[in-house]
């Protein structure tokens, strides 16, 4: 049969998706443990997650989470930091750790056979870390050190203006790495109180996934994790929603100065809406249509029909509290002017001169829900999209209903929240890139003088 | 363990290998052309890679971009050219097979009749800009062609990168396009694999409906490398860079891919430095924290392979005693060879590292991307079972000889990247050299 290169393929009927039966179990102690078969590869995975992240860092003391998180690894239990690592090397184990804004997620996965052993490896490091001296000095210092390295790193250091105008001193307002003042004063003390008041079962979700049954992924959990006890009642944790946020900085247009830099970084927008709002999914598919994938607006124009850039996003990074609404694109120094007015444009026509079209519509909503098996396909992926539940506190059934929530989606509906959720009166620029040569341009975009920032 | 498949090879060449994987209701189509970098010539360097930016600009049947039908049907898809090959992958439901094979056909039999001046020069400048943003403007970006300018002669294709020269890449012409998709961009040298929720006979059938028609074309020319003299005569360079900390980047030849002693380097590789408990870290950053970090790693290519070890100093810290430290390591494994632990620890590291290459279908290094680098590289699609073999054959003994052999300290080229305006910080006796 000849191929017939007239038209393309219709689609065939949408595949059932069958998701994933998540089971949910409370250790006495409060522990959360969330389990999952997967029976693809010999692996298991235990993911722990806590939802206290960089924003749970003390007034003055950026990167105090992220610090007690990095600790954990460096000795726990019975077991100095070579002694842990020599043991997962032996068990095939990957680690991985990373702190945001809301939470702190540990992953360990090993093999199968090793389930056991990795689980009791991974409640030792959460519930019993050695904290000691040397370690925290030598921690320290990396983290400094680190610290220098962004200086250097445009896309590092427009997200943190960017995040800096933007919140100030909200809980929001700086990086999970934290500042060179306040790590050089920081303690071992404080370390350890942070993971003391911080770290209990009762705020824990244990997602255990892999190739074992329900039953066994439990009995690794409550093998490892039934002896965790905290002593002391604890506070429940703020929740971020109702932390006030702060009035637009006065800067609207600010720039970071990087002599003769190839290219302007540009950071967009302004603080956004938390994960909890009712219009998340219409907000996706304003997203996915306006800057979310290749074919998005913002990507065409800049991208393919300019060829100012690499390439442009826009995301709404969606928190427990308001993330921000930003778009990102690095640019040619040069056309940094003119990247920025296109820009504008399209965050403006979006919300009414060009409001998003049916095909546009359809596009971005098919993208999303066809897509969205492909995320369903190991077990790490199914963790860790069993742990957005758990620290969103998102409904039992948020996977099953996501299809025919954003297929309910018109185009009213986003050209509303587009309206609502993205403010050109609210916007903060960020140029990271060399003042000599962007500066005067930048002047003619009406947006005031642009601030220069200098110790970020 | 193993990536079972089934393959069969068209009239025209293209090899077809299905691999069936139940447990998601998706499919990976995943397409190599035996083409890279290594194809070029001095002067007309990144063009392999410019080129594949010009697949996804639409072909002649569709010619409206290739992202369009594909992401509206919930596609994820990339591409990505290196020194010896260019992959295009999909990953798509079930249902949008049929659409992925189409597109990727239209493109590989009917890409020339529309392309254009302006699709051209538009990836040009998006390719420049690629250069810009992770090369030019990022710390270190300029290392690794300082490197390979210095392991490979001129008329090498190894001698520079796939990003290639900016000069190169804006004197690149349209009239090069098409030589280059006539030449290389045929089903006799490329390789298809689709793995997922499939029916491995109805599979087979769709992709030979859609490529079966394309014609064949002449074998591309061979690669026809120079000879590489070894390095004899330990080599220093530096350059300044708009950098905090210096970072020096030692290297030396090595086996290419597949060859003998490529799976030894890679776990000597794994025992200095990955992790916290292989030797270099653990001396360099975890006692002594003369670094700021350390890895190392056996590249190892068609033409060749390169072992490298990267180290940053800690502020205040000498590349000198950096330079000493590992030297020593390197002393101390070729005199004792590894211990029962590492041994222990690397095979088990091995062995995890295979499982969870196996977890999914698609995307750069699912298995329909392994099935076609062992298609394309060894000829054998089914190599992943031996190729983890190599691994677990690996003993102590051949670890401690592959050190011996390969990383002698005369055959290599050290290359000192330090702040502007701080030269003194390189190596004593390091020659600068320009990067751009």
């Amino acid at each position: 049969m000849a191929v017939d290169r007239t038209r393309l393929p219709a689609l065939g009927v949408t595949p059932p998706l069958q998701f994933p039966e998540i089971r949910r179990h409370t250790l006495s102690n409060g522990l959360r443990v969330w389990t999952v078969e997967h029976h693809a590869v010999p692996l298991v995975s235990f993911l722990a997650l806590l939802p206290v992240g960089a924003s749970a860092d003390p007034s003055g003391r950026p990167g105090l989470a992220a610090i007690a998180s990095d600790m954990l690894d460096e000795g726990c239990g019975e077991l100095d930091a070579m002694e842990l690592h020599d043991t997962l090397g032996r068990i095939g184990g990957h680690l991985d750790s990373e702190i945001g804004s809301d939470a702190t997620i540990l992953t360990l996965s090993s093999l199968a056979r090793f389930a056991d052993r990795a689980c009791a490896l991974l409640a030792d490091m959460l519930t019993r870390p050695r904290f000691e001296a040397r370690d925290f000095q030598r921690v320290r210092e990396l983290r400094l050190n680190r610290l220098i390295q962004l200086r250097d790193l445009a896309p590092a250091l427009a997200d943190r203006a960017f995040t800096r105008l933007l919140y100030r001193d909200h809980p929001y307002g700086h990086m999970p790495l934290g500042t060179e003042e306040s790590l050089q004063s920081m303690t071992l003390g404080e370390v350890t109180a942070f993971h003391h008041s911080m770290f209990a079962p009762s705020r824990m979700t244990i997602v255990a996934a892999g190739d074992a049954t329900h039953d066994a992924l439990v009995a690794s959990v409550q093998a490892a994790f039934e002896g965790w006890s905290t002593t002391s009642a604890l506070p429940d944790l703020p929740d971020p929603v109702l932390w006030p946020l702060p009035p637009s900085p006065d800067e609207r247009i600010a720039i970071v100065h990087r002599p003769a830099a190839a290219q302007s970084e540009l950071r967009i927008g302004h603080i956004g809406v938390p994960r909890r709002t009712p219009d998340y999914h219409v907000l996706l598919v304003l997203n996915i249509i306006l800057g979310g994938q290749f074919v998005s607006r913002i990507n065409m124009n800049l991208r393919e029909d300019k060829g100012y850039t690499y390439g442009a996003r826009t995301s709404f990074d969606f928190r427990r509290g308001a993330g921000p609404f930003v778009l990102s694109a690095s640019v040619q120094s040069e056309v940094t002017t003119e990247s920025v007015s296109e820009a504008l444009n399209e965050l403006r026509a979006i919300r009414g001169d060009r409001p998003v079209t049916s095909a546009e519509l359809q596009t971005g909503r098919a993208a999303l829900t066809r897509g969205y098996p492909r995320n369903f396909e190991t077990a790490e992926q199914i963790s860790r999209g069993a742990a957005q539940l758990a620290l969103y506190d998102l409904p039992d059934d948020y996977f099953s209903t996501f299809v025919p929530k954003v297929l309910a989606i018109d185009e009213a509906a986003v050209t509303r929240a587009a309206e609502q959720y993205i403010d050109p009166a609210r916007f903060v620029t960020v140029i990271v890139g060399d003042r000599e040569k962007i500066a005067p341009g930048v002047s003619r975009l009406n947006m005031g003088t642009p601030a220069e920032l200098t110790s970020i | 363990m193993n990536i079972p498949y089934t393959r069969q090879t068209l009239d025209n060449g293209l090899d077809v290998l299905i691999h069936e994987d139940h447990g998601c209701p998706i499919v990976a189509v995943n397409l190599w052309y035996h083409v890279g970098s290594k194809n070029e010539t001095p002067g007309r360097t990144g063009f392999a890679h410019l080129f594949e930016h010009l697949m996804f600009e639409g072909s002649k049947h569709y010619d409206k971009g290739y992202f369009h039908p594909l992401q509206e049907a919930g596609a994820l898809l990339n591409g990505s050219t290196n020194a010896d090959r260019t992959n295009y992958w999909e990953v798509v439901p079930t249902n949008a097979l049929e659409l992925a094979l189409w597109m990727e056909s239209d493109r590989m039999g009917y890409l020339l009749p529309a392309l254009t001046d302006a699709k051209f020069e538009n990836q040009r400048e998006v390719v420049l800009n690629e250069r810009r943003q992770n090369y030019e403007n990022r710390p270190y970006g300029f290392a690794g062609m300082a490197v390979m300018a210095a392991l490979y002669p001129e008329d090498h294709p190894y001698h520079w990168m796939t990003i290639g020269a900016a000069e190169d890449i804006r004197a690149a012409h349209i009239d090069d396009v098409r030589a280059f998709f006539q030449t290389y961009y045929r089903p006799r040298n490329a390789s298809l694999a689709l793995a997922g929720d499939i029916d491995a006979g109805e599979a087979m059938e769709l992709a030979a409906r859609y490529f079966g028609e394309l014609d064949a074309g002449d074998e591309p020319p061979p690669v026809l490398p120079p000879a590489v003299a070894p390095v004899t005569v330990e080599r220093r360079l530096f350059f300044e860079d708009r950098v905090e900390l210096p970072r020096l980047y030692i290297s030396w030849h090595s086996p290419s891919i597949f060859a003998t002693d490529d799976a030894e380097l890679d776990l000597v590789a794994e025992i200095l430095a990955s992790g916290k408990t292989s030797r270099l870290y653990r001396t360099l950053v975890y006692e002594e924290r003369m670094a700021t970090e350390v890895a190392a790693s056996q590249s190892s290519r068609e033409l060749g392979g390169y072992f490298q070890i990267i180290v940053t100093a800690a502020p205040g810290r000498t590349l000198t005693e950096l330079a000493q430290a590992i030297s020593d390591a390197i002393e101390t494994l070729v005199v004792e060879g590894p211990t029962v632990p590492e041994m222990d620890r690397c095979q088990a590291q091995a062995e995890a590292n295979f499982i969870f290459r196996l977890q999914t279908v698609g995307g750069f290094g699912g298995k329909s991307d392994q099935l076609n680098a062992y298609n394309t590289f060894v000829g054998d699609p089914g190599f992943f079972g031996r190729d983890l073999d190599r691994y677990r054959r690996v003993t102590a003994a051949a670890m401690q000889q592959v050190a011996r052999e390969w990383l002698r300290p005369e055959q290599r080229v050290l290359l000192s990247v330090v702040p502007k305006g701080r030269g003194t910080l390189a190596l004593a006796g390091s020659q600068p050299v320009e990067v751009s």
